[in-house]
């Protein structure tokens, strides 16, 4: 089992709810697409020319000032829940959680991290520059990313074109490489049925919608992705300030949604909160969709300051604690993953309602 | 890359998402099964480009010489149009020369547009040292380049970008 204590905050900040709209946006992320120039993309390169990218960029963020104190997984030899915990944290793609051997140039896979930005090494790209912010912060995401860009930019080359840009090995990521994804919890609007027009709206201005673990994920939970779908033809700041747009729209709408139901039905949310909650807090098995539906219907009720005393930061402790990973890792099995899920929601509410005297 | 989840032997490039009685469910199908459920791919080209081109490779009028253009293989790393259309996925990013006219269509039709507009690459530190305008930093603009791309801005009617374009060629002269 991989010590993510080693891993300053083990890549956590975000959780602290304190970004801007944390109330409704939990996080900001975003990736940068980048090729070292004159080796071969994934599927082309051998082994060692994947050996050889490792070795550079490493050498590259070990000089840089993101190399102090960060941590190298190399994902090779990472068992499969190891590589899950990681990618339920949002520190590797979806991609890199499957076995080394089932991918397209699989081997020497990793990821360097300092705190939650860090880079990934030989995924479908060479690097992917990411970073995990809390709450709606899009402008301080890139300025982050941007520095880590021009680091490692200065020391490897990157395969870049006058007129396509950043080149990446599947062209819709080419341009800019840049992909932002504001992760938005939005049960107003799935409530009073809006969601269906905004999800469409969404498509219709160039933005794209996906679940909580990005490409081809299901939404549970109330929680989606809204991203940029295009990369080339604008720059960087067009593309943020265009998402940035639309996400503040979407937050409104939200919060206009919440406020129709509460005008409407105050009693039927109040009882929809408290349910969830009283079932959270006492339930003896949780599934992993039922867990995140309750905790949506708790986040809500956080929102309308239903519940007193209970934060934004224990909401997101448990949405990630309670991913099966990080179940398997605190010692659960499979089988008794919805107990231990169920365990662990108990003990962290009521140490919590012991704390407001609740 | 993900399978269709109905047929579940070609690629999913649909994205359908299902809204019914407050449950969403994503089904992620190939471009034939998601037709068979009813989507339209139509009125929506610029949604599903990457499939429509892979799709229309080695078909229509010319096919022959388009089939026998899809075997012809990068330079670099052998690459060919048929392997993109298999996987999607480019080999090499001398890719992007080899077949730049296709991509270039493709481009366009993904993104709406094929001249980058970001952030212009710098260039390591081992390479040439940059020059001092900003727009001619990057490692492929020479001059020839740069008069190529000053047509192509003047054809597409961009003439912020032919202004920047023609000041950045009379730094190099």
């Amino acid at each position: 089992m991989i010590d993510l204590s080693l891993v300053p905050d083990g890549g956590l900040s975000w959780l602290d709810g304190s970004g801007p709209l944390s109330h409704i946006v939990l996080s900001t992320r975003i990736r940068l697409a980048r090729n070292v120039e004159g080796v071969p993309f994934a599927t082309r390169s051998t082994a060692a020319d994947r050996q050889r990218v490792l070795d550079r960029v490493e050498g590259a963020w070990r000089a840089s000032p993101f190399g102090r104190g960060s941590v190298r997984f190399l994902l090779d030899e990472l068992e499969h829940d190891d590589r899950l915990l990681l990618h339920e944290r949002h520190l590797i793609s979806r991609e890199l959680v499957g076995a080394p051997s089932e991918r397209d140039g699989g081997s020497a896979a990793a990821v360097l991290l300092s705190g939650a930005t860090g880079v990934m090494v030989n995924e479908e790209d060479h690097l992917r520059l990411l970073t995990v912010q809390s709450g709606f912060a899009l402008t301080q995401a890139y300025a982050v990313l941007d520095q880590l860009d021009a680091a490692l930019g200065s020391a490897v080359p990157f395969a870049f074109h006058p007129e396509f840009g950043y080149l990446t090995a599947c062209p819709t990521n080419a341009g800019t490489g840049l992909r932002a994804s504001v992760l938005i919890h939005l049960p107003g609007l799935v409530l009073t049925k809006e969601i269906a027009k905004v999800l469409q709206g969404l498509t219709q201005v160039g933005l794209t919608f996906r679940g909580l673990y990005g490409e081809g994920s299901e939404v549970v939970g109330n929680f989606f992705q809204l991203s940029n779908q295009t990369t080339l033809g604008k720059s960087e700041a067009e593309l943020l300030d265009h998402l940035g747009k639309i996400v503040r729209q979407v937050v409104a709408y939200e919060e206009q949604a919440r406020q129709v139901l509460w005008r409407d039905a105050p009693n039927i949310i109040a009882d929809k909160v408290w349910r969830a909650y009283g079932l959270l807090r006492h339930a003896r098995s949780l599934s992993f969709e039922e867990a995140m539906n309750l905790l949506s219907g708790v986040r809500l009720g956080v929102g309308l300051n239903l519940i007193p005393g209970l934060g934004v930061y224990m909401l997101n402790k448990l949405l990630i604690f309670t991913q099966p990973a990080h179940l398997a890792a605190g010692g659960a099995s499979v089988a008794g993953a919805p107990e231990a899920r169920a365990a662990y929601v108990r003990r962290l509410l009521d140490e919590e309602a012991e704390r407001r005297g609740a | 890359m993900s399978l269709c989840e109905t047929c579940g032997e070609r690629e999913a490039v649909v994205h359908l998402t299902q809204i019914v009685d407050n449950t969403i469910t994503t089904l992620n199908l190939c471009e034939p099964c998601a037709a068979e459920k009813g989507v339209e791919m139509g009125t929506h080209a610029a949604k599903f480009p990457l499939g429509d081109f892979l799709a229309s490779l080695g078909e229509g009028p010319g096919a022959a010489g388009v089939a026998a253009e899809a075997d012809a293989g990068c330079p670099s790393c052998g690459a060919t149009l048929r392997d993109f259309r298999q996987t999607g996925r480019l080999g090499c990013a001398d890719c992007y020369r080899a077949f730049e006219p296709q991509l270039r269509d493709l481009l366009r039709r993904v993104h709406g547009n094929a001249q980058h507009a970001g952030e212009r690459y710098r260039g390591a530190a081992a390479s040439p040292p940059p020059a001092a305008d900003d727009s001619s930093r990057a490692s492929g603009d020479t001059l020839p380049d740069l008069r190529e791309r000053l047509r192509r801005a003047v054809e597409a009617e961009d003439f912020e970008l032919a202004a920047r374009l023609r000041d950045a060629i009379r730094g190099l002269e």
